[in-house]
């Protein structure tokens, strides 16, 4: 992963992460620009403070001040021009920002899934990944989100772009990547208990790269090895972000290790010993059944995991032993 | 000494009239008064303590952050702290601090009148304070809250943190500003001095009738807001989760239709102190009074127009971001013209180095880098990479706490002999103005750094490029509260051993310096007269070039 330290100069000098979209030398243009403008003012401001302080410092008693209460000229001079210079910042923000929400048709179309507290990424072909997303450099991308609980934000410093991702309702942003390299993405609305766990990564890599990636992302077929398929399937749809594999560690959901064939006990009191069945349903109805100790805060798999997946999943918990 | 007033008796006249501290004795007296003195120290009082929770919260917070991963709690004690921190400090400290204390206090006295329009509901406003923070303290009883203090809905519909007590507590709270909105609103308009015309009104009147405005208005939008929220959450109406039908989006737009107003309601009394301190303390009278006062009620306008600007990335149209980036751009217009026009009073002068004026320079310069770090979260292309990052966080301290928060402090330093009858020790004030100046930069300013490097807000941990600027910024803290101690006890040490205070201590014009230090129950012993305007210094050289443009 690329750092920024202030020593790392990069791109995006001392202020700015690394560029790494098309629209990153716009955004830190206007930026530089909007800081040497505020830096001027600045210094102006506090140099007339200075100056005036140190002027017009009381000496004596007898000091007599200014009978100056205003001046119709000068009033109008320092509204007008601010007033203008403003006008350039909007503009030029505006223009940046126009870019930003318009994708070029030929943009490659994926699809981004926020949950607490993971991302899932579905490709063209259909195959998904978890908190991994990958990209071909120098094409456009456009990404549409949705959650499948609360509000998250979808943010990629590198490039510029951020986006909240809202339940019920599609949100989309677009980006053409122009340096391999690998990125950060932060969810940016707070969204609970691990939300600055919420960390995903951009893979820019070449059109090569970028469809070997793709063919190997299919999911269990009849014949696979349904754990370690099961394993992939656990870490793409984020299962990990609330479910340990270590026996005992809690995190906010229980341990799976040593759950299958061991006695559950749920919040409505009754105990029962753990099947495939069991499985089955906490992963499809998680709110039916809740363990006891914990809060129903596990998302329904239903619809995005079935048939074999969903089969491999249960293999692969019934191996935490 | 002349002043803006003229009664036929001085302030000393006769012993025979108590001030309003000692006129009645006893914790009933203070708890049942309708003074608006009283029930200012009272605010103050209150306001003051959950500065102090608020301001634990916030180093806990800061703590926490001295490294990645956990230094003190876990997660979701965390996600309670700065929730607990931003609720407290917005609701119960901010809005209400410059309003309903100094405000309270200085208020009738700047107009000559006996006190408020309304006394008792006043006290009313005051005891609806007190409901809503005891509710917002059950909150912390009952399990806390962790939706941060803009309670985002769907996350705030399916939290299992007590967010009903909290937001049926900020709700109560909207009762409170509403009450002293509308009293003041009435007070200024019926009960000026004779003689005191619009334009003679001292720039701190003009400030809390912005202020006013804006709270009457504008509250009552949370008010129902919130109480959807708690619709939605105790019947499951749908009305902002989605889950039951509704839009989530929806509830950013009522929620900031109310909170951005609500910033001027946190800052314009701040602009109203700083316009009294920096004239009084350099013997000048204002720069463009007309302007000031009218741009106060220009920005309370516009300020209902802009609340799109905290949802450019939401979800909201990109023809309903256009409009809101510029009509954002147009109130920065008046908010300089006030910036100018207090530097440019000072030409002239004759300048006073006391700790008010201490915390004039402390304010201008806080206040100028938060007014023009907005610029950067105005434009649209840069806002969608510093929104929701530190680059906000610092934004909204340097203008909150280095402009509000700072006049507060200096307006306290100003009307403290007044209020209380007792100078401080001078030393010690400037001290704490210079220790609050250096830690609120190193705090703040690294924020400035950590957000527009990419560093998101409301993060319990970090990755580690962001280390070593969360070190210096919790280190700020520190220093921070060093200041903030300093400033507690030059005021302890007043109260206990103060010189006693004359009544006009720093020779002002309005007419609260022409009673006595404290001011006997009823304000002044007889009706002031009002005959010149609130600026009018006799150290000014009436007969110099240039007067009166
Ligand atoms: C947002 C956090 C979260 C995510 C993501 C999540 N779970 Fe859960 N899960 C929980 C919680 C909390 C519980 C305990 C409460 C309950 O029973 O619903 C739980 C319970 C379970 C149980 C029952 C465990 C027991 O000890 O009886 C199983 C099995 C399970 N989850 C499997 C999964 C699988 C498989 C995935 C990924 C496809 C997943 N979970 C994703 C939070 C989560
Ligand atoms: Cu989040
Ligand atoms: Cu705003």
């Amino acid at each position: 992963m690329q750092t920024f330290s202030p020593v790392l100069i990069g791109s995006g000098g001392f202020w700015m992460p690394p560029q790494a979209s098309t629209f990153a030398p716009n955004t830190d243009a206007l930026f530089h620009f909007i800081l040497w403008l505020c830096a001027i003012f600045f210094a102006g401001l506090m140099g007339a403070t200075a100056y005036f302080g140190w002027k017009y410092k009381k000496r004596s008693d007898a000091d007599r001040t200014s009978p100056i209460r205003g001046n119709h000229k000068l009033e109008i001079v320092w509204s007008v021009i601010p007033g203008l210079l403003l006008l350039v910042i909007f503009g030029w923000g505006f223009a940046g920002y126009r870019e930003m929400i318009v994708a070029p048709p030929n943009a490659i179309n994926m699809h981004i899934t926020g949950q607490k507290w993971s991302w899932t990424m579905t490709y063209p072909n259909g195959g998904e990944d978890g908190n991994r997303l990958v990209v071909p450099i120098n094409e456009p991308v456009k990404l549409t989100m949705s959650s499948i609980d609360v509000i998250h934000s979808f943010f990629v410093p590198a490039f510029r772009v951020k986006r909240d991702v809202i339940p019920n309702r599609y949100t989309t942003i677009w980006f053409q990547a122009t340096e391999l390299g690998s990125y950060p993405i932060y969810c940016t609305e707070y969204c609970g208990d691990r939300h600055s766990e919420m960390i995903g990564h951009v893979d820019v890599v070449t059109r090569e790269e970028y469809e070997t990636y793709l063919r190997g992302l299919a999911g269990c077929s009849e014949g696979d090895d349904l754990v370690a398929c099961g394993e992939r399937q656990f870490q793409r749809l984020g299962c990990g972000a609330c479910h340990s594999v270590v026996p005992g560690q809690r995190i906010v959901g229980p341990s799976l290790a040593q759950v299958f064939g061991h006695e559950v006990s749920l919040t409505d009191g009754t105990t029962l010993t753990a099947d495939e069945d069991y499985l089955r349903q906490s992963i499809m109805d998680p709110n039916s059944q809740i363990v006891e100790g914990f809060a129903p805060q596990m998302p329904t798999f239903a619809g995005r995991l079935d048939g074999v997946n969903l089969a491999a999943v249960i293999e692969y918990i019934k191996s935490l032993q | 000494m002349a002043s803006i007033a003229e009664t036929h008796t001085g302030p000393h006249d006769g012993g025979h009239h108590e001030s309003y501290l000692t006129a009645k004795r006893g914790i009933a007296s203070w708890l049942t008064t309708v003074d608006h003195k009283r029930i200012g120290v009272m605010y103050l009082a209150s306001i003051l303590f959950f500065f102090f929770v608020g301001g634990v919260a916030a180093l806990l917070v800061r703590t926490e952050l001295l490294n990645p991963g956990k230094d003190l709690v876990e997660h979701a004690v965390y996600n309670q702290l700065f929730t607990l921190h931003g609720a407290i400090m917005v609701f119960l400290f901010i809005v209400p601090s410059i309003p309903a204390s100094l405000g309270n206090i200085v208020l009738p006295l700047m107009l000559g009148a006996k006190d408020v329009a309304f006394p008792k509901m006043n006290l009313a406003s005051y005891y609806f304070y007190v409901v809503g923070a005891i509710l917002f303290i059950l909150t912390i009883v009952l399990g806390g809250l962790d939706t941060g203090w803009t309670f985002y809905a769907p996350y705030s519909t399916t939290t299992s943190t007590s967010v009903i007590s909290a937001t049926f507590g900020a709700f109560v709270l909207g009762f409170s500003s509403i009450f002293t909105g509308i009293n003041f609103l009435v007070t200024i308009h019926k009960m000026r001095a004779p003689g005191m015309t619009w334009d003679r009104m001292p720039l701190m009147v003009w400030a809390l009738y912005a202020t006013s405005l804006i709270q009457v208005l504008a509250t009552p939008v949370i008010a129902i807001t919130l109480l959807l929220l708690i619709c939605e959450r105790t019947f499951g109406i749908g009305i902002f989760d989605p889950a039951l039908g509704g839009d989530p989006v929806l509830f950013q737009h009522f929620f900031w239709f109310y909170s951005h107003p609500v910033v001027y309601v946190m800052i314009l009394p701040g602009f109203g102190v700083i316009s009294e301190l920096v004239t009084v303390h350099s013997r000048k009278g204002i720069f463009g009074y007309m302007a000031i006062a009218i741009s106060s009620v220009a920005i309370a306008f516009i300020g209902f127009l802009v609340w799109g600007h905290h949802m450019f990335v939401a979800g909201e149209s990109s023809l309903a971001a256009t409009v809101f980036s510029f009509l954002t751009f147009a109130v920065a217009v008046p908010t300089a013209i006030k910036v100018f026009s207090w530097i440019a009073t000072m030409y002239g002068g004759s300048i006073r180095y006391t700790t008010p004026m201490y915390y004039v320079f402390v304010f201008l310069f806080l206040f100028s880098i938060g007014g023009l770090t907005g610029l950067f979260l105005g434009a649209l292309a840069v806002d969608v990479q510093m929104h929701d990052t530190y680059f906000v966080v610092a934004h909204f301290h340097y203008v909150m706490m280095g402009g509000t928060f700072i006049a507060f402090l200096g307006g306290l330093f100003h009307w403290w002999p007044k209020f209380t009858g007792k100078m401080y020790d001078e030393r010690l004030g400037k001290l704490s103005a210079v220790l609050v100046f250096i830690g609120f930069n190193v705090t703040f300013f690294t924020q400035f750094v950590l957000g527009s490097r990419g560093m998101p807000r409301r993060y319990y941990t970090y990755q580690p490029q962001f280390h070593t600027l969360h070190e210096i910024s919790t280190i700020g803290s520190y220093i921070l509260t060093a200041g903030l101690l300093v400033a507690l006890v030059t005021f302890i040490k007043s109260l206990k051993s103060g010189e006693k205070a004359t009544a006009n201590p720093w020779n002002g014009m309005t007419l609260e310096w022409h009673t006595e230090s404290p001011p006997i129950e009823h304000n002044f012993a007889e009706q002031p007269i009002c005959r010149r305007g609130p600026y009018d210094f006799p150290e000014i050289d009436e007969s110099a070039a240039g007067a009166r443009h």
